[in-house]
């Protein structure tokens, strides 16, 4: 945490589609730094002192939650983790997340992605003894290291940087993305979904699927949780090309 | 005006929320769910350590079951929770998990064989049974006698809410996101659902319903600093409070949780001292074992935080310019457990105090945590005054954790609740048609709109978000871990007044659609009546009982305070809530009060106290051969959902 107080200004992208025609603009704050101070605290005092109709989305404001990913001078990343004391002009330029609806500001709709993405790569367990399970009996056993790789894959917390992040996206407006691919992963690699490869194939097995990934790995350069894009990814086309 | 029917209608897409919903609708009912946010983002993702449900798989959690859960929940209540609930509680919790484990959790596992852990303070070897292995894992967690807590790593509730949100989606379950409920429609007695508010739109919606469900989480932020979500603001609680038929339980219950880092208030989780984390002073010393020689790190929560802050009063604190704080020592586990187990904690550190808790302290104090408050229910989940509306979850005192939970039972009770709760909802709907009167539908909706109007109008007034502030400076220094008399007398003072200054806010940004100002302006005064509830329950409990420590009534007085606060709010008008007390009955207690083994017992029992135990005594001797499960039919029959009553079946002891 550094000591020495500095102004720093903010470069925010301002637009309401909600008022009708609005455009977009970047508007310019100056708040004075507060040690340890995140952009949640910086966006919350603009918010409170300066303008009260900035938008943005913090929930959880620990980095577990996903709602308040935006692109930080240049970068995708959790607004709420990223410490001003990273930037040392003190300027920081803030957008919302492209590659998906504006709400305003700062706020986009991840969430209607996201639940479109869970529809498309039927993001449960599939299993037709599952809901038959009695619940008095022992759970079926699981391998300690499956149950560990299972939950390294999810980590994710649907933020949406790896959908920003990726040329594919922008080119296909369908494209799956690495979202999905790591749900898709995960699934496969549970031993409790009972899906065969093929059914994998139907969900991934395109252009807008793994085959349009260029594996330029934006999507792993940018994942705030660290989770293995480029080892997923390659996994998910070696076993979706055994099958073509 | 648009008018949405539903059958059952879900206030809040968190764990309970969400249980519920897939409950009524594998029954067969219209479900729709309301969230702020995409349910996934619900608070319930951020719960890191753990649920507690007796499997007993793990070495240390051997002997465990529903008894030895029961007993952990109700003296952690400090004997002020609902034993019934307690015990729908305790037997269900197995198999809530057990169905968690078939919709997708990743349960961490019991691996056979040997694993080194620490153990108050001391690196320990145990061996896990080869039967055992590859069931799920249990860890040590404040207040509990075996290991109970299952986890999964340190994201438990990630992974629950992603499974639960999962297993929605493929119910076809809608969820309405960036929805606000903002009143609830009623008339004489009866809920008909709920007035939102369309946080894009800004358009108001009736959400018609047979049955309502308040799932909203905590009131947290209610103080300035908490580890809660900046959503836990309790309006769901609000706008049932606001129909002034409605009742809320003890809003006087409010946890601070021991470890939360130092200024922000994220926390770090109970698993940390589970596992085998100590606290430290300015010193390096280590301080619990001197006031809690048996639990130490690991006494109930309220315990060590009021341990902590006694230490701090005694000059013992680590100054800095945030006040004074304690450390928390885990770089003893080794980086290999951190970095497996503690991973969330570690992200914490690194990004929020840039430290690395594998070899520095993490600065820590207690904080806001939990809210036991809420909307009072009958077992059942629905409100006992008024009919249609049921809550479950944080946001509900269906009343298992009484003055102070246990960490772990929380995301526990949510799935639990969701799974009962969800049962009764259905039923509700299946009894029930949707009857309502249009006009009374349009009442609601234009009163709500005229308040809306008012607010945009208003040229001058206060502003919101200082009031806000105000109350969270309030209930922090004035209703926190050790209350007062003079105080408390303040606080509910000063909050009456700003309950009158926040009927005249005014707003700088004057439009209906999306505006983060207009939708402080909406919830800042129904939390000020929140506040008010909480800090006159707090002024008029002259006990101290769980979290809940009066400085000038340090004993829990079981004679004159055995029992639960109601509060309810008549009129718009009024200024201050009106409280009511309902006893708790010791007569039919399955585990009548006794002490919790923390600190001198200074108890003042109850007289039934001891005719109760000597009933209990001779209902013992008169059933020798009763096993387990008699003996809890005799002293305390239950009434579960039929698909949830089978025992329950544990490694090395099948279904005894
Ligand atoms: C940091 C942290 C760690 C924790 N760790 C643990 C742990 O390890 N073990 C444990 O047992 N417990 C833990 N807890 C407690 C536990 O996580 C919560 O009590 C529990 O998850 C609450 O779940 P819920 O479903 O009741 O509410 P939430 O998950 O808070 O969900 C509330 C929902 O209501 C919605 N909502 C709110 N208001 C409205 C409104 N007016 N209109 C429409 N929708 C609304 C929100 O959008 C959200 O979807 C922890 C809590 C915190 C703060
Ligand atoms: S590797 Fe590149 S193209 Fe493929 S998903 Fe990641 S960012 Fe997109
Ligand atoms: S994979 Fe990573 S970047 Fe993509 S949504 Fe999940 S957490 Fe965010
Ligand atoms: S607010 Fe939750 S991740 Fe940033």
């Amino acid at each position: 945490m550094s000591d020495n107080e500095r102004i720093l200004k903010f470069h925010i992208l301002r637009y309401n589609p909600q008022i009708k025609g609005d455009t977009p603009t970047m508007k310019t704050y100056e708040i004075k730094e507060a040690p340890g101070m995140t952009i949640f605290i910086a966006l919350n005092e603009i918010r409170e002192k300066y303008d009260p109709s900035i938008q943005f989305d913090f929930i959880c404001r620990a980095g577990i939650c996903g709602s308040c990913a935006m692109i930080i001078n240049g970068q995708p990343d959790l607004a709420c983790r990223t410490l001003t004391s990273k930037f040392p002009e003190g300027e920081i330029k803030l957008l919302p997340l492209p590659g998906f609806e504006l709400i305003g500001d700062l706020s986009v709709n991840t969430g209607k992605f996201m639940r479109q993405m869970s529809e498309r790569v039927e993001s449960w367990i599939h299993d037709k003894y599952a809901e038959n399970v009695d619940l008095c009996k022992l759970e079926e056993r699981m391998d300690p290291d499956t149950a560990d790789e299972i939950y390294e894959l999810e980590r994710c917390v649907e933020c949406g940087c790896c959908v920003s992040a990726c040329a594919t996206k922008r080119m296909r407006e369908g494209f799956l993305s690495a979202v999905g691919f790591m749900r898709l992963a995960r699934y496969a690699l549970d031993p409790r979904d009972k899906r065969s490869d093929e059914e994998f194939y139907e969900i991934m097995g395109d252009d807008d699927g793994v085959f349009g990934c260029m594996t330029l790995l934006g999507c792993q350069d940018y994942c705030p949780k660290d989770l293995p894009h480029q080892t997923q990814i390659a996994y998910l086309r070696r076993k979706m090309a055994l099958i073509n | 005006m648009k008018v949405i029917y539903t059958d059952s209608l879900v206030i809040g897409g968190g764990l309970a929320g969400l249980r519920v919903a897939i409950a009524s609708r594998q029954r067969g009912c219209d479900t729709i769910v309301l969230s702020l946010m995409p349910a996934k983002r619900s608070h319930s993702a951020a719960a890191q350590g753990g649920m507690q449900a007796s499997l007993g798989a793990s070495i240390k959690g051997e002997g465990d079951n529903e008894e030895v859960h029961f007993g952990d929940t109700v003296k952690g209540s400090d004997w002020g929770c609902d034993q019934d609930v307690a015990r729908m509680f305790v037997n269900t919790a197995p198999k809530a998990i057990r169905q968690l484990t078939a919709w997708g959790v990743p349960w961490s596992r019991v691996r056979r064989g040997d694993r080194e852990v620490v153990i108050n303070g001391k690196k320990v070897t145990i061996t896990e049974k080869s039967e055992a292995h590859g069931l799920i894992t249990s860890r040590d967690f404040g207040g509990t006698k075996k290991w109970r807590t299952c986890f999964t790593s340190d994201g438990t509730g990630h992974t629950m809410l992603y499974a639960m949100d999962n297993k929605a989606i493929e119910l076809g379950i809608p969820v309405h996101e960036r929805k606000e409920a903002i009143a609830l429609i009623h008339e004489d007695g009866v809920c008909h659902g709920a007035v939102v508010r369309d946080l894009v739109t800004g358009e108001l919606i009736a959400y018609v319903a047979k049955a309502t469900t308040i799932a909203t989480g905590g009131y947290g932020r209610l103080y300035a600093v908490s580890t809660n979500a900046v959503i836990s603001e309790g309006i769901g609680t609000a706008i049932a409070l606001e129909t002034g038929v409605a009742t809320l339980g003890n809003m006087e219950a409010v946890q601070f949780h021991p470890t939360a880092i130092v200024p922000v208030g994220i926390l770090t989780t109970e698993g940390c001292r589970g596992d085998g984390g100590l606290l430290l002073d300015k010193d390096g010393y280590r301080f619990m074992p001197d006031y809690e020689p048996d639990k130490k790190e690991l006494a109930s929560r309220d315990v060590v935080s009021r341990r902590m802050t006694e230490h701090i009063r005694k000059g013992k604190g680590v100054p800095s310019r945030y006040g004074d704080h304690l450390w928390l020592d885990i770089t003893l586990l080794g980086k290999a457990h951190i970095d497996k187990n503690l991973r969330e904690v570690k992200e914490i550190c690194e990004y929020f105090l840039g430290i690395d808790p594998v070899k520095e302290y993490i600065p820590v104090r207690p904080t806001q945590h939990y809210s036991m408050g809420g909307v009072r229910t009958k077992a059942t989940g629905e409100s006992p005054t008024l009919k249609g509306l049921f809550s479950a979850g944080e946001s509900a005192c269906w009343d298992m954790h009484g003055f102070n939970r246990l960490g772990g039972n929380s995301v526990a009770e949510t799935v639990v609740a969701g799974m009962i709760v969800g049962e009764y909802v259905a039923d509700h709907c299946d009894n029930n048609s949707l009857n309502i009167n249009t006009k009374l539908i349009e009442k609601f909706i234009r009163r709500e709109e005229n308040k809306i109007i008012k607010l945009l109008n208003r040229d001058t007034g206060e502003n919101p978000f200082e009031l806000k502030k105000e109350m969270q400076n309030i209930m922090m220094d004035k209703v926190g871990i050790f209350r007062n008399g003079a105080d408390l007398e303040k606080a509910v003072e000063e909050l009456k007044v700003l309950n009158q200054r926040a009927r005249n806010i005014a707003l700088r940004n004057r439009i209906s659609t999306s505006n983060p100002e207009l939708v402080e302006a909406i919830r800042v005064p129904k939390m000020i009546k929140l506040a008010q509830c909480v800090a006159y329950g707090a002024m008029l409990r002259t006990e101290s009982r769980g979290a809940h420590a009066r400085e000038d009534f340090p004993e829990r007085n079981d004679k004159d305070w055995l029992k639960r606060t109601l509060t309810t709010w008549s009129s718009e008008d009024a200024d201050l809530p009106e409280i009511s007390y309902e006893d708790l009955n010791i007569m039919k207690m399955e585990m009548p009060p006794g002490s919790r083994g923390y600190g001198v017992d200074n108890t003042v029992h109850h007289p039934d106290t001891e005719k109760r135990v000597a009933e209990i005594e001779e209902i013992q001797a008169a059933n020798p051969d009763a096993d387990r499960f008699e003996m809890q039919e005799l002293l305390n029959p239950i009434e579960i959902p039929e698909k949830f009553r089978g025992k329950n079946e544990r490694i090395g002891r099948g279904f005894k």
